[in-house]
């Protein structure tokens, strides 16, 4: 930009009124510029903002404090009280015991509020961990090992900074006794802060250690696989009808109209006629991944179909009427070329349709997806949740722990979500072509 | 399950019938160019038959079985069951399917009851008999027919293009049928809501606390059902999100669409869709845990009052997912404004601004404002972020730091969790649900239809 007087060559113009005119315009020209870069910087920094909190407020649940146990005698009178090595026999077993003896031992705690504390520093978790690990090879019983079991909530808050040591005793939830157990099992090196298998490898769990993310992740593959399998061929169906085969006229037009708009409707719209059409009406299963999936694929249809019309009129007319010339007919002209040439940008449209559907929350809350499920469901017609309400639930729970959970749930759909969206632009550079 | 081994082998038997139809094509002509169509229309031909009206009575046979069995099964109960009101013999046939499928029942279960689920199982295990033998016996004839049909001079491509076509057609009727199926639920269970509570009071009534009494002498046993204050909520968190959203996407259209150069467009617009990529619920845990408590300690260091679940929060999370929307709503509208436009206006003298703010924004506001009334519904529609930021009290306010709730909120909390059968509580929400859909609609129908109008003007 140069400056004003010398773009005005005229010496007649060169008065000092235009001249501060123009000032002021090239000064309102940068304010402008400046406001509208602003205005990107704060969407920019928000989105950074965003990433960074959950992030910082997520990583830590990826390490799980574990206490470890050396030389747990699998003592074979209390995990086999029928003496018969039988599965029976051994889920009968008491497993509570098996750790709290050692530690007991060693502290010797006094009285019964010591014992509780002391108890309080492993997960309750952990003797079913014990039973499962029993149970699945018998052979461990009357065996001695070192084992590592996951430590309470509370003190992997502690240990991560979460719960601060400078607070007044009755204002945090671990104990000054608690505290001086931890520094000795620590300066032992007995608690170490390990990778957190359990986040990836278990359903949900009332205790923030014990509870993990794979029941939610399974229960969104089951759900999209429902929402896959019922949108793509209805959509494409759609899209081929209205952009290949239909007649202009009003009830093309009605559609038409109806796919704009459906594409807008709020998405608890299509929870409430979930709940009203495929539960109540039809009676289908509640909380099922089936249900979830119908009602997903409703409300990413629209997207699905808008996408596939792209992509269909996107194909020359020279190539459908080259094939017209060689005497096929008007299906085969579509499922011979115009399809496997518009496929990618439909498998495109597709996928960032899943994304959509991954992320979504509210219409499941509407036809029960929202229940406590601890197992991990095996078929779409089980209950089962999804991860985003997954992250729903927990951020509810007041436990300091369970938002570190939700933070690193957030964190694992956010990468799906990422990965999903960058292979379909990836598909979608890999497959451009121009006519 | 059972259901899908049958679909199974139905696909199974029309894929035998493709094969059959095939052959028999191949077998009736001396060579194949004495066939009417290429050989695998003859399999199509057949296969379509078998399976098509088979699949059409299991889809009647899942919409209907449920309720004929429950008729069935109530008409069998003892004579002093059957008299209950509704909402009560719900609960007995709730019962008596549980105790069918071994779940845990919420009576006692007495041998009338019992009887009740035996005789259930009965029935569903008949009918589900009745259901295979005559899939069976349709998916058979059906392949008997055009078995015999089947010859040389048969133009089995048009048929199967006819039924193809019709199919094809069917996938896009589903759009119609998806607001047809809204439209009816919502209207249905309004309907019922307002036998028990008048429009006018839902629709003018200042107060919203959604109690029904178990008991007709209970005190407060009517529930007050006024959407005033939710309409104010949903309005207030709306305008906050529409006051970042509308001018911070607006100016970064205009940045990307006016100012950046191609390379910072390729960086800035995939950063933008990622903003409109992260699902809602994860917006709803920023909002709730970062940025509420961050408003509420900023306005407690300045002498305010501020609700730990503040309209502020929410609206400002929600205008920041709005962003995304408004700016690539508004790009589009921007950039299809016609270079002369600009190119008149720079020739005239007039600096980038000037044509930006003088020419290219007032030739593109139709689209802009179609735009942001779109964002508007969307912003009305969300529930998410609203349902974890903004709090449950239905307060009459436009103070933007006090809690409120909105329709959404409102539809979430009563439809999640235990539900009374029949209740105006119940309902209530399907009503909700129904203004919901209204308002949006209509601003939908309208902003589409500038968006549609504009962009035909420089077509």
């Amino acid at each position: 930009m140069t400056e004003p007087s010398a773009t005005l060559r005229h010496p007649l113009l060169q008065t000092d009124a235009i001249a501060a005119r123009m000032k002021k315009r090239y000064a309102a020209e940068k304010r402008f510029r400046l406001l509208c870069m602003l205005a990107i910087a704060a969407a920019v920094l928000f989105l950074i903002l965003l990433f960074g909190d959950i992030l910082r407020k997520g990583y830590t649940a990826f390490l799980q404090t574990e206490v470890r146990f050396d030389d747990l005698y699998f003592d074979p009178t209390l995990l086999d009280p029928l003496g018969t090595g039988s599965e029976e026999s051994l889920r009968a077993g008491e497993y509570v015991a098996l750790w709290r003896q050692p530690i007991k031992a060693q502290f010797q705690p006094e009285g019964r509020q010591a014992r509780r504390q002391l108890y309080g520093l492993v997960s309750g978790g952990a003797e079913f961990e014990l039973r499962d690990r029993v149970l699945a090879d018998p052979s461990l019983v009357g065996q001695q090992m070192s084992v590592w079991l996951p430590a309470s909530d509370d003190v992997d808050m502690l240990l991560k900074g979460h719960i601060s040591r400078d607070l007044p005793e009755d204002e945090r939830t671990v104990t000054d006794q608690q505290i001086a157990w931890i520094d000795q099992l620590a300066s032992e090196g007995r608690i170490v802060r390990r990778f957190n298998t359990r986040f990836f490898t278990s359903g949900d769990s009332r205790d923030p250690e014990m509870a993990g993310i794979l029941g939610a992740v399974i229960g969104s593959g089951l759900t999209l696989m429902v929402t896959l399998v019922l949108s793509f061929p209805i959509g494409v169906a759609a899209a081929i009808y209205l952009e290949e085969l239909a007649p202009k006229n009003r009830w093309t037009d009605l559609i038409e109209v109806n796919i704009n708009n459906l594409a807008a409707v709020p998405s608890i719209v299509f929870g409430l006629l979930g709940l009203a059409v495929f539960l109540n009406f039809f009676g289908l299963p509640r909380s099922a991944p089936l249900v979830g999936g119908m009602v997903l694929s409703l409300m990413t249809l629209p997207t699905i179909i808008i996408a596939a019309r792209t992509a269909i009129k996107a194909v020359p007319p020279s190539i459908r009427e080259a094939a017209y010339g060689l005497g096929a007919s008007r299906l085969q002209v579509i499922q011979h070329h115009v399809l496997p040439l518009a496929l990618p940008g439909i498998l495109t449209g597709t996928i960032i349709g899943m994304a959509q559907a991954l992320g979504e929350t509210a219409p499941l809350l509407m036809i029960g997806m929202v229940a406590f499920i601890a197992d991990l469901p095996s078929g779409p017609f089980d209950p089962a949740t999804v991860l985003p309400v997954q992250i729903f639930l927990w951020s509810d729970i007041p436990e300091r722990a369970f938002v570190e959970r939700t933070s690193a749930a957030i964190l694992v759909l956010l990468g799906f979500l990422i990965s999903m969206n960058a292979f379909a632009v990836w598909l979608r550079r890999r497959t451009e072509r121009r006519w | 399950m059972k259901i899908l081994l049958l679909l199974v082998a139905l696909l199974a038997f029309s894929v035998v019938a493709h094969r059959l139809g095939r052959s028999r094509a191949l077998a009736g002509a001396s060579s194949v160019r004495d066939l009417h169509s290429l050989p695998g229309y003859y399999g199509l031909y057949a296969a379509l038959w078998c399976a098509l009206p088979a699949l059409l009575l299991v889809l009647c046979w899942i919409s209907l079985e449920p309720a004929v069995v429950e008729r069935m099964t109530i008409e069998a109960l003892p004579e002093e069951s059957r008299e209950l009101d509704d909402a009560r013999l719900g609960l007995l046939v709730n019962d008596i399917k549980n105790l069918a499928s071994g779940n845990i029942v919420s009576r006692e279960v007495d041998p009338a009851l019992q009887a009740a689920a035996d005789h259930y199982s009965r029935l569903r295990r008949t009918a589900f008999m009745a259901l295979v033998s005559i899939v069976a016996l349709l998916a058979c004839g059906g392949f008997f027919w055009a078995f015999r049909r089947i010859s040389p001079r048969l133009a089995a491509i048009h048929r199967v293009e006819r039924v193809v076509r019709g199919l094809l057609m069917l996938g896009s009727a589903i759009a119609i049928l998806t607001t047809v199926g809204i439209v009816l639920s919502l209207l249905f269970e309004s309907i019922r809501f307002f036998q028990r509570v008048p429009m006018s009071e839902f629709l003018f009534g200042l107060e919203w606390s959604p109690q029904t009494a178990l008991r007709a002498d209970q005190v407060g046993a009517s529930g007050a059902f006024g959407a005033i204050p939710l309409l104010t909520g949903t309005l207030l968190v709306s305008a906050l999100a529409m006051s970042v959203a509308a001018p911070v996407g607006l100016l970064s259209a205009i940045y990307m669409a006016e100012y950046a150069s191609d390379r910072a467009r390729k960086v800035l617009k995939p950063v933008l869709e990622i903003l409109a990529g992260v699902p809602t619920v994860v917006y709803g845990f920023f909002a709730a845990l970062t940025v509420a408590p961050a408003i509420r300690r900023f306005g407690e260091s300045m002498g305010l009052d501020v609700a730990s679940e503040s309209a502020l929060a929410a609206g400002a999370v929600m205008g920041v997912m709005i962003i995304p929307f408004v700016s690539s709503l508004s790009d589009d509208v921007i950039t299809a404004v016609p270079r002369g436009l600009r190119e008149a206006s720079y020739g005239l003298g007039a600096t980038q601004n000037e044509t930006i703010r003088r020419v290219v924004f007032p030739a593109a506001l139709p689209g802009i404002v179609g735009g942001l009334l779109l964002a508007v519904s969307r912003a009305i529609g969300e529930t998410m972020i609203v349902v974890m930021a903004a709090g449950l009290a239905a307060n009459l306010t436009i103070n933007p730091l006090e809690a409120v709730t909105t329709v959404t909120v409102q539809i979430v909390t009563l439809l999640v969790g235990d539900q009374e059968f029949e209740s105006a509580k119940t309902l209530s929400a399907f009503a909700l649900g129904l203004l919901l859909f209204i308002v949006t609609l209509v601003l939908n129908v309208i902003a589409l239809r500038v968006v549609r109008k504009y962009r035909e003007q420089y077509d």
